[in-house]
């Protein structure tokens, strides 16, 4: 068992699980868990996450594997963007003559 | 009177032979009670498990296996052709007209021995299972064609967890060596056979137990060797007499929890 679980009180650790709808879709976030090895949380995934048949794959990573953005960070990481919708596609009018091609 | 008695007895040896029809009753009837009071029993930890995750994995598998059972009581009442179903076997027979295995009613004692018991029945499933995958019966190949890809999956996660507790902790090791020590005279009923599964097996409705017992017994070893156990002595007192109706203490109590619903409400249906 892992070497931080030498107290039997502690709680298991935290995981992630990642579980992809359909071959060929992205894998989204489907929640958190405990389990005491990436094996033992591959199973209780599948118990937690896919017992409606909503996943044909899944992944599980260490929560504390994962590095995310802080709400401080909001303002420097996101606001930028909010002024530049030349970054949409739809920002741009297709010419006639591309239009007619299509 | 005693020259009658044995021309009787002899008469009724030759000519009692289980029809095909009888024999498929009793082999269903036993895989399917085995299924029921094992899936009862590993039920008992939902709300109790020892980790919320833990005990929806195992309440997952008590489903499963009353699912099975379900199925397969179901299969029976077809059989058998008066009308009985599921309920029926469930709910209204009494303790020693189960011939589930003795393993099977054995209470859970800790988690180390419901995980043993699990890891032991599930890895004979898996085997087992293989083994019907070839029956003649459709409705009956079908469902072990089903069963068979949850078993896997019951044992998968009964293997991991003997690994983890026997080679854990220093009480985890000693709990699931104690839970392996201490059912290992239930084990030897596993691969008992009688004429019951030599006509069906005649009959392409069985497994011959004999195939896949040192397949078995490899897997159990590898298994407890891995998770640094010791190995239990095979040769071993077995217990005996299930397929018969032979029980211990412990069946009775746990119809008793399990029917007494039912028998209150006979009549009672779910809407």
């Amino acid at each position: 068992m892992a070497d931080n679980h030498s107290n039997n009180n502690a709680e298991w650790p935290l995981w992630e699980v990642f579980t992809q709808p359909k071959s060929g879709k992205p894998h989204e976030h489907a929640g958190s868990l405990h389990a005491v090895d990436a094996e033992n949380a591959l199973q209780n995934a599948r118990d937690v996450y896919s017992r409606r048949n909503e996943a044909v794959s899944i992944w599980v990573v260490p929560s504390d594997q994962i590095t995310a953005s802080t709400p401080e960070d909001m303002g420097s990481f996101f606001d930028p963007a909010s002024d530049k919708p030349y970054r949409h596609p739809q920002f741009y009018s297709v010419p006639r003559a591309v239009k007619k091609r299509t | 009177m005693l020259l009658t008695f044995t021309v009787e007895f002899i008469f009724m040896t030759t000519t009692n032979k289980l029809s095909n029809q009888e024999a498929l009753i009793s082999y269903l009837l036993r895989l399917a009670d085995d299924r029921l009071i094992l899936g009862q029993r590993v039920s008992e930890w939902c709300g109790h498990g020892p980790e919320l995750e833990e005990d929806l994995a195992l309440t997952n598998i008590a489903l499963d296996l009353i699912g099975h059972a379900s199925a397969l009581y179901e299969l029976a009442g077809i059989v058998e052709g008066e009308g009985h179903d599921e309920d029926h076997f469930a709910y209204f027979r009494d303790d020693a007209d189960f011939t589930n295995l003795q393993l099977c009613e054995l209470p859970n004692n800790d988690y180390a021995f419901t995980i043993a018991r699990l890891f032991l029945f599930s890895a004979f499933g898996y085997f087992l299972y293989e083994e019907l995958q070839k029956v003649s019966n459709p409705q009956f190949k079908g469902m072990a064609e089903k069963h068979l890809k949850e078993v896997k999956y019951h044992l998968r996660h009964s293997r991991d967890w003997v690994l983890r507790l026997g080679d854990g902790t220093e009480e985890s090791h000693k709990r699931i060596q104690d839970a392996f020590d201490e059912i290992w005279m239930y084990v030897g009923e596993l691969f008992f056979m009688d004429e019951v599964d030599e006509v069906v097996l005649n009959d392409g409705n069985g497994a011959d137990l004999s195939s896949f017992h040192s397949k078995w017994k490899t897997l159990v070893e590898e298994t407890l060797t891995e998770a640094t156990l010791s190995v239990p002595d095979w040769e071993q007192f077995m217990m005996t007499g299930s397929r018969n109706g032979m029980h211990t203490e412990h069946l009775g109590h746990i119809l008793s929890t399990m029917q007494f619903l039912r028998r209150s409400h006979p009549d009672a249906v779910w809407k």
